[in-house]
């Protein structure tokens, strides 16, 4: 297994071979598995990201506290509408209807962590979508993205508590942007840049959900993230390089998180939790009245 | 970390750490008890007893002691679940003790013939950690196969266990023997890289000093 983004590019440019290549390569030797099964396993988190995406755009669904739901399917009936084209406004809609589907206790594959859930399938589905990619391709990217995520969570964090939401949300829009890179025929180094320029575009977001609830403003960060993540790959593929080297991005995100006060890691004490209206919405909603019940 | 804990795991939402990793502890505690858990007091501490409401922690821990994985759809309907099964819980929420983790549990069960008293945090991506077990200081992950001693503090009882273990081919990943007083009562925790054989149980529960025996794989 590589440790860094740099070797793990080096070693798919000497092979001659895509990034999830290598990495089911390495992964199935590590564990003494064959890549078949690991193949089998990703397809199945696969079917159950596409069935909470779909699931979400076609119902209104509302979260278990009742602050959120039913973004995904609003903005999937507006995509004909959308200023910013229809993959970018689909891959939104999608990253919010897996959001509302975990926010209502439903069923999604974390990817990182449960409040990123919907950035890489919003962005993999709807990209394998316009790309014509078959379903086999577009799980094969999703080694690439977890490879990405691997060596993120090796060298900073993908705990919002520890690292704020560029830790959580942006490790997932660099896996996604990875992702997709790859699936639209990128190089590896091309997929570097990607990660790096996805990073860096929310480097210090801070984790700061309203009542500690993985809704607000986390379900539209899932649209955010997608949708950051379709540019990234964008910028990557026409050729423009990030200037700092993606294991560089991360190091500093990493050093970022450790800078940042704890009150806006998750801990529901600073950013919007505690404006007037988010308080408002903890009293009202979100937290035990204490005591026994 | 392969993989699979970047992507994954499968779960119901809406928190790796706060519904996940809830169900996981209920689990690992289920198991502990080792038979089907009749009372259960449920004591949530810090980030588990502020935003759990909202996580469905509750629940979450609820199906856990029922039984359910993670990504078991019923961990929403955990309640009425724990009706139907004749699970009778109390749920205690104290705000706030910071020496505990933030996102810490303790488990008080009671089966028909056993009773149990567990503590353990949730470390994030639905991983977990149990701390402690009936008062003793333990490190257990719950993703290996697990053997869980309660025996006398004396020379020769861990050699006996992890010669026994040797014997089938079985290779500790991780172990830990905790006591209360020297000479008093241990408790050891082994976690294995391969699965244990269903003999096993019974071999450790036939050494003398051994009072009790608990064997778990997920």
């Amino acid at each position: 297994m590589t440790n860094t983004i740099e070797e793990l590019v080096v070693m798919a440019e000497k092979s001659g071979c895509k990034i999830s290549t290598l990495v089911k390569k390495q992964e199935a030797k590590s564990k003494g598995c064959s890549e078949e099964e690991l193949f089998l396993k990703m397809k199945s988190y696969f079917e159950v990201m596409r069935q909470a995406a779909n699931k979400g755009v076609q119902n209104e669904i509302r979260s278990i506290s009742g602050i959120t739901g039913g973004e995904g399917k609003k903005m999937w009936n507006a995509k004909d509408k959308a200023l910013s084209g229809e993959t970018v406004v689909k891959a939104a809609a999608r990253a919010m209807a897996v959001s509302n589907v975990n926010a209502s206790m439903g069923k999604i594959v974390a990817a990182p962590t449960a409040g990123s859930c919907g950035i890489l399938p919003g962005a993999v589905l709807t990209v394998g979508e316009k790309l014509s990619k078959t379903d086999d391709e577009i799980v094969d990217s999703l080694f690439t993205a977890a490879e990405i995520g691997r060596i993120i969570a090796l060298n900073a964090t993908i705990a919002g508590a520890e690292g704020g939401c560029q830790a959580e949300c942006g490790a997932a829009s660099a896996m996604a942007a990875a992702a997709i890179v790859e699936l639209a025929g990128g190089s590896p180094r091309q997929v570097s840049h990607a990660v790096a320029i996805a990073l860096k575009a929310v480097m210090g977001l801070v984790c700061d959900p309203v009542a500690g609830l993985v809704e607000v403003p986390c379900v539209k960060r899932n649209a955010m993230g997608a949708a950051e993540a379709i540019i990234a790959a964008d910028l990557a593929l026409a050729g423009i390089p990030s200037v700092i080297p993606a294991d560089e991005v991360i190091a500093a995100m990493k050093e970022v998180g450790r800078m940042m006060s704890d009150k806006l890691k998750e801990t529901a004490l600073g950013g919007v939790a505690a404006t007037p209206t988010g308080k408002n919405w903890e009293k009202k909603y979100a937290i035990f009245k204490g005591g026994i019940f | 970390m392969d993989i699979f804990d970047i992507i994954g795991p499968v779960m119901i939402g809406p928190s790796s750490s706060h519904t996940a990793g809830a169900v996981r502890l209920g689990n690992i505690a289920r198991n502990i008890l080792s038979e089907e858990p009749k009372k259960a007091r449920i004591i949530l501490f810090n980030s588990f007893a502020r935003t759990g409401r909202g996580h469905g922690t509750d629940k979450a821990v609820i199906a856990g002691l029922l039984g359910f994985s993670p990504d078991d759809e019923r961990i929403k309907t955990a309640f009425d679940e724990a009706e139907k099964r004749g699970l009778v819980y109390q749920l205690l929420i104290e705000n706030i003790d910071e020496s505990l983790h933030p996102n810490t549990v303790t488990f008080e069960l009671e089966g028909t013939t056993k009773k149990t008293r567990v503590t353990g945090c949730s470390i994030g991506g639905g991983r977990v950690k149990i701390t402690a077990i009936d008062g003793f200081d333990v490190e257990l992950s719950g993703e290996y196969p697990t053997i869980i001693t309660v025996h006398k503090d004396r020379p020769g009882i861990v050699a006996c266990v992890t010669a026994h273990l040797a014997q089938e081919g079985i290779n500790i990943a991780r172990m830990r023997v905790s006591r209360k007083k020297k000479g008093e009562e241990a408790l050891m925790v082994i976690e294995t890289d391969e699965k244990l054989p269903g003999t096993i149980k019974e071999v450790l529960e036939n050494i003398k000093e051994i009072h009790r025996v608990i064997t778990f794989s997920e």
